[in-house]
């Protein structure tokens, strides 16, 4: 690892304002809601980011609109985009997804994890560690990662 | 004299090292109290401390000279005489050079110079030689925090309280305090400082003179208050806190003023906002505290320092509200709010600063730039924001003196009026220009037409402030006075002509508004002020009313007349002016009274209703028009609809009644005063009743929907009527129904003599006629049910007996309204009549025996057993094929009943729940079955568990709160706790006969009534008795939850269970059953017919994670296993609770995300 901070200045965002959901005053108590975008963002706008005391929706490395998600396909793919080239925390941030989405998300969707097209200097390398389950696997049992994901996550359980 | 070792004992505990600070906190207060009671003398203190005092050791002098020094400070009630002062002062004033041991020093001087001089004070002469010593021998700056501290604060107590003695010390006492000051960096020892500054400052014969600039100069580096460290340790001073002490040092010497002015003047044009913000802040106070002669010099730098914020660069966003849109509705910036309040206070400290503002060549340009844009929408947004802060500047001028506004007026009013094409109106004209379009809209600028009408509410305004301080005569002579007189008929016109355009598109709609608050301010100068003439001013009435009247669809044109309208009628009422007030009355409120029963009116009723009541309530006589206006109104629709069956009269009586009920009524209540309003409304009521009894009239289809609607409407206006009136006229109403009431022909001849049961054959014949054929007479019961009601328990009611059997009659026939009046009447009745005991009044021992009577019917024959006269009998009621219902109604009536008697803490409420539950278990059909028989022999299977349902509902009844009756509104007798205590009663009961009951349904039922009690008692009962509920709660919902019917009663229950599981002492209830009530709430994230149902039990599982851990450890991988099921949930609130709770019980042991 290297010592320092990797991005030393982020640009801070401010953050989206909370679109509350319209509740329609007669409520369908046997009406499904299909699981939307604006619902896997809320899942993960929340996590904060490994070196900086800010949000990843505050550092724009996630926004609602990289998110797809076909509820009856049971797929979501979720596109982010370091805040720098070299990042190295990238990683570390897609196996925060990764494994949020994993706690939220129930069991039958395939979730997809990637840096955006253009943001990252290894990017294909990234993409391949993020999606492998043996690799996630493998970095799960590793305590300090555990920490460290687990903290970031901690902002998230609102 | 006290045990000298004792308390020498506790000295050298103090002074030692080796002491905590608690055990020293602990020893002074001991010394310090045999001081207080005399036990000690201070000189017997002193003389044994010597070697403390004195000694060479510096760390133990310090600690002595503390310890002396703590001890006054807690002897500053307790009287010494002046030997003693005077040695100690002298002591400690000789210490303060001691700088070894300077704390001790310092916090002595402060404990009596602080003294007051009723317990013996230090005088002047040795004030000022602590004075001197401290300068002599201080070095603060070079002090620790906390002892800084204290040197301040021994400045400021010698400034404060000896300011006579301090002011000889001359330049060296500022000279001094500049020295110990500087370079200041602590929030807290700040706050002294300021404070010092400004007290120095105040001493009369200001040494500062001299120092003036050097004191400035150390202040004014703490220019704008910025913290560095913005979450520091000392977080208990408030960055507010210092820019005020600051800015109270700034303003405390105009000597000052050479320095600050310029200083805060180059402060404006920092990039931060907060340092604009302060600057004027501080600006706007200095100048009021510098007074005129020192602030003319600085006038233009202030104006151009103002005319960049607010003009050149004005900081304001258009609101983005909707409706606002075509409005000038700017949110201003703080910087800009604190440079009005500035440029406010400058014009009214140096009236001459006007002159710069009207000789200002920008806004003299800027007007005239105003002419090129005609509409709204062609002004560009910078062009806006100009427009209102020149707006906003002139309004500022002209507000502040009748010789300014007369200035502001003279150069600017003739110039707005040419904008405006408008002229000198020619009086030959009188009243035709109501009737023509003079004007056409395009010829309005809008610019022009803005300050315009800014200027005139600047006037108002003005017009006003003199109107309730001064008796100013001359005021028709004001030059600006008679300017506006002479263009007022003109500008009436064209305000006139923008509210007749017929577009209503988002343009014209700016216009609009001007129009609308055009009128409104000129027609809202006070009395004999005002600059338009009355028949001008009725002419303005009648334009707002003619909105009013004509068309609804221009919403924004007609809800903006309709808020002017009532401004008017406020400025009106509060300005006591009595001509206006009746022209408003014969244009306004006669019309608008007269729209409420107009029956081709293009305006939906609700609006004409709303507008008549908003008039209304500006004033009272105009709400007792308005009161007239809907009882006429109310009339003529009930006789629609009795008469003619006019269905349309039906929702239009609704509406009625109900602006009757929701607004006038509590209009009234509030206001205070006469009830005759109400009186009158109840009367009324029963007049047409009566009348249409008299004519034989009855509601057509009384079955249908909207009539149920009328009828209801109409209780609920009856019951707030009669709740808002005092007994005597609650007395009146009932003596008048009462009378309606039994002159009738169906009452009469229905058999009541005096306490004979009605209940034989024929007489319930007739009352089942009654039941099913006439709509009138349910008319006539539930409206003096409504009645009833209502009443206050010291209100007379005479007829009693009749009346009780009225009800009950009714009640058997199935009319609920009668089962909230008994109820009502039980809980209200006296215990004793007083006086001759006549067969018209009734105890409420005597009512009881009646209803009990009644319910129990005439079959005694086959009842001799059971019935021991202590309460009902099921048995004896009279049970026939036909009467299924019957039952029912008795159980409802039995529960409204007991539910009165509960709320006033009478003991046959008991007999009652006994009752009630003899139906819950009705289905036994091995044991007590006997007593049934004919009851199972009538009613089928069926019909048997209706009843017990019922039953099972009639607790709910009994426990929840009402707002058809007894409540606080229509004056129910209520305990304190009467839910408490039922509780209480009941849950052994219940409980014993859930263990007996052996068939399923009757457990069943046992729990829905256990469901409803508990679900309506108060939490803290509920936790007391959580442990034995535990069992039972579950059961209940495991049973509960097969019927999709029963999920409001479950989610309640699952309330309750929250609640307990949320409160501490619930949680070690819980503990125990935390498997079971894992596994139930578990069945229940499941449930398919209730959303909230499902968040709740995932709730309460959350709730349960928090339960020690060797106790729901086991539960984790069931809990994690139904929650993931749960994370794919339908609905959206379900699903991130479950992740939630997903969350919680995953990490209550090792990681491990697998689930």
């Amino acid at each position: 690892m290297v010592s320092g901070l990797i991005n030393a200045n982020p640009v801070v965002y401010e953050k989206k304002e909370r679109r509350s959901r319209s509740t329609p005053t007669h409520v369908d108590e046997y009406a499904v809601e299909l699981i939307d975008q604006l619902e896997i963002f809320d899942h993960i706008r929340d996590i904060k980011d490994p070196e900086h005391p800010y949000s990843l929706e505050e550092l724009k490395v996630i926004s609602e609109d990289a998110i797809e998600v076909d509820d009856k396909r049971s797929y979501v793919r979720v596109t982010f985009t370091p805040t720098v080239e070299h990042c190295s925390m990238a990683t570390v941030i897609g196996l925060c997804l990764r494994v949020k989405l994993m706690r939220s998300l129930p069991p039958r969707y395939k979730v997809d994890i990637r840096v955006a097209p253009g943001t990252h200097a290894t990017e294909a390398a990234v993409n391949k560690q993020l999606n492998d389950k043996e690799r996630v696997a493998a970095a799960l049992e590793n305590p300090n990662l555990v920490d460290m994901v687990d903290e970031c996550l901690a902002p998230s359980y609102g | 004299m006290a045990d000298s070792i004792q308390w020498i004992q506790h000295v050298e505990l103090y002074v030692s090292s080796s002491a905590t600070p608690s055990q020293q906190v602990a020893s002074v207060d001991a010394v310090a109290t045999l001081l207080k009671n005399d036990l000690l003398t201070l000189e017997a203190l002193v003389r044994e401390m010597e070697m403390y005092l004195t000694t060479t050791d510096s760390i133990i002098r310090c600690r002595g000279i503390l310890l002396l020094g703590e001890l006054l400070a807690q002897l500053t009630l307790k009287p010494l005489d002046s030997t003693s002062i005077h040695s100690l002062i002298g002591f400690f004033t000789e210490r303060l050079a001691d700088w070894k041991a300077l704390r001790g020093a310092i916090v002595g001087c402060l404990a009596l110079l602080r003294r007051k001089s009723d317990v013996g004070r230090v005088t002047d002469s040795e004030a000022k030689a602590v004075a001197q010593s401290y300068l002599q021998n201080l070095q603060v700056q070079s002090l620790g925090q906390h002892d800084r501290k204290l040197s301040f604060q021994l400045m400021e107590c010698l400034l404060d309280r000896y300011a006579g003695a301090m002011a000889d010390l001359g330049d060296n006492l500022v000279y001094g305090i500049c020295e110990a000051i500087d370079g200041e960096k602590d929030p807290q020892c700040l706050l002294l400082v300021f404070h010092i500054v400004e007290s120095l400052a105040q001493l009369s014969p200001g040494p500062l003179a001299n120092f003036a600039e050097d004191l400035f100069e150390i202040l004014g580096c703490y220019f704008p208050i910025h913290f560095t460290h913005p979450k520091g340790e000392d977080d208990d001073v408030k960055r507010e806190e210092l820019a005020r002490a600051l800015m109270l040092a700034f303003a405390s010497t105009p000597l000052f003023e050479p320095f600050s002015i310029p200083l805060l003047l180059e402060k404006l044009s920092s990039s931060l906002p907060s340092a604009k913000v302060e600057s004027f802040k501080y600006l706007s106070y200095c100048t009021a505290k510098y007074g005129p002669e020192r602030m003319a010099k600085h006038a233009e730098a202030l104006w151009a320092s103002l005319k960049d914020t607010t003009y050149l660069s004005p900081q304001s966003m258009l609101s983005m509200e909707p409706e606002s849109m075509s409005r000038m509705n700017f949110q201003e910036s703080d910087v800009m709010t604190e440079a009005f309040v500035l440029l406010q206070e400058v014009i009214r400290q140096y009236g001459e600063f006007i002159s710069l503002i009207i000789g200002d060549n920008d806004i003299n340009a800027f007007l005239i730039s105003l002419n090129q844009y005609k509409g709204f929408d062609d002004i560009p947004l910078q062009v806006k924001q100009k427009l209102h802060a020149v707006g906003h500047i002139l309004s500022a001028c002209a507000k502040a003196s009748a010789a300014m506004c007369n200035k502001v007026f003279e150069s600017f009013f003739p110039f707005l009026m040419d904008g405006l094409g408008l002229s000198v109106a020619q009086p030959s004209q009188n009243n035709s220009y109501l009737d023509e379009e003079c004007f056409s809209l395009a010829k309005f600028k809008f610019g022009p037409l803005y300050l315009c009408i800014e200027l005139i509410a600047a006037c108002k305004s003005l017009t006003l402030s003199l109107y309730n301080c001064t008796s100013i005569h001359d005021f028709p002579h004001q030059r600006w006075c008679s300017l506006l007189s002479s263009f007022s008929e003109s500008l009436v016109k064209a305000f006139v002509s923008m509210l007749r355009s017929n577009v209503a598109d988002n343009e014209q709609s700016a216009y609009v508004y001007c129009g609308v608050k055009g009128l409104q301010i000129l027609a809202t100068f006070p009395g004999s002020f005002t600059p338009v003439s009355k028949s001008v001013n009725d002419n303005i009435f009648l334009e707002l009313v003619s909105i009013i009247t004509s068309d609804s669809n221009k919403t924004f044109e007609w809800t903006s007349a309709l808020k002017a309208l009532v401004e008017i009628g406020f400025s009106i009422d509060k300005c006591l002016d009595s001509e206006k007030a009746a022209s408003f009355e014969s244009t306004v409120v006669e019309k608008i009274v007269s729209l409420i029963s107009s029956l081709d009116s293009a305006i939906p009723l609700s609006l004409r209703l709303q507008a008549a009541f908003e008039i209304g309530a500006t004033r009272k006589d105009f709400m007792l028009r308005v009161v007239r206006g809907l009882d006429e109104s109310i009339d003529t629709n009930f006789s629609a609809v009795f008469d003619h069956g006019n269905h349309k009269s039906d929702e239009l009586t609704i509406k009625l009644l109900d602006t009757y009920s929701q607004k006038v009524l509590p209009w009234f209540l509030e206001i205070g005063g006469s009830e005759e309003v109400q009186l009158n409304f109840a009367l009324r009521i029963w007049d047409k009743i009566e009348n249409f009894r008299a004519l034989n009239l009855s509601p057509p289809e009384f079955t249908s929907i909207s009539y149920q609607d009328l009828l209801g409407a109409t209780m609920t206006a009856m019951k707030k009527a009669v709740a808002s009136c005092s007994e005597e006229s609650q007395e009146i109403i009932i003596n008048k129904a009462s009378g309606v009431l039994f002159s009738s022909t169906v009452f009469g001849s229905m058999g009541f003599k005096s306490g004979s049961s009605i209940l034989k054959e024929e007489g319930l014949q007739q009352t089942q006629n009654y039941g099913n054929s006439s709509g009138r007479d349910e008319w006539l019961t539930s409206l003096f049910a409504s009645v009833v009601v209502a009443l206050r328990p010291q209100t007379g009611i005479s007829n009693r007996k009749m009346i009780l059997q009225l009800f009950i009659t009714s009640l058997l026939n199935g009319h609920v309204p009668s089962a909230h009046a008994l109820g009502s009447l039980v809980n209200k009745l006296p215990l004793e009549t007083k006086g001759i005991k006549s067969s018209r009044s009734l105890s409420l021992n005597e009512a009881l025996d009646m209803i009990f009577h009644s319910f129990v019917g005439t079959c005694r024959d086959d009842s001799t057993s059971g019935n021991d006269g202590s309460g009902v009998n099921i048995n004896s009621l009279r049970l026939n094929t036909s009467r299924i219902q019957l039952e029912f109604n008795t159980v409802i009536g039995l529960a409204w009943i007991g539910k009165g008697l509960l709320m006033r803490g009478h003991e046959k409420v008991k007999d009652i729940t006994m009752t009630l539950l003899s139906f819950l278990t009705l289905d036994c059909e091995a044991g007590v079955s006997k007593q049934f028989q004919n009851l199972a022999e009538v009613l089928d299977e069926e019909g048997v568990h209706q009843l017990m349902k019922c039953a099972g509902d009639a607790f709910h009844i009994i426990m929840s709160d009402s707002g058809e009756c007894l409540n606080r509104m229509y004056h129910a007798t209520v305990r304190p706790l009467y839910k408490q205590r039922f509780f209480s009663t009941i849950m052994p009961i219940l409980l014993s006969l859930v263990v007996k009951s052996e068939s399923s349904f009757v457990r069943s039922m046992l729990y829905r009534a256990f469901a409803h009690v508990v679900s309506d008692t108060p939490l803290t009962a509920i936790l007391g008795e959580a442990k034995k509920l535990f069992p039972i709660l579950l059961e209940c919902l495991s049973t509960l939850s097969k019927d999709v019917s029963d999920k409001g009663i479950i989610y309640s229950v699952l309330l309750v269970i929250s609640g307990i599981l949320l409160d501490k002492n619930g949680q070690e209830a819980a503990v125990e059953n935390a498997s079971s009530i894992v596994n139930q709430l578990i069945e229940l994230t499941a449930y398919p017919h209730m959303m909230a149902v499902r968040e709740t039990a995932i709730q309460c599982l959350v709730a349960v994670s928090e339960l020690p851990h060797a106790r729901v450890y086991p539960l984790r991988t069931k809990v994690l296993r139904t929650i993931s099921k749960a994370l794919d949930d339908p609905k959206r609130i379900v699903r991130q609770e479950a992740v939630r709770c997903r969350q919680a019980w995953a990490s209550i042991a090792s990681r491990s995300i697998h689930f």
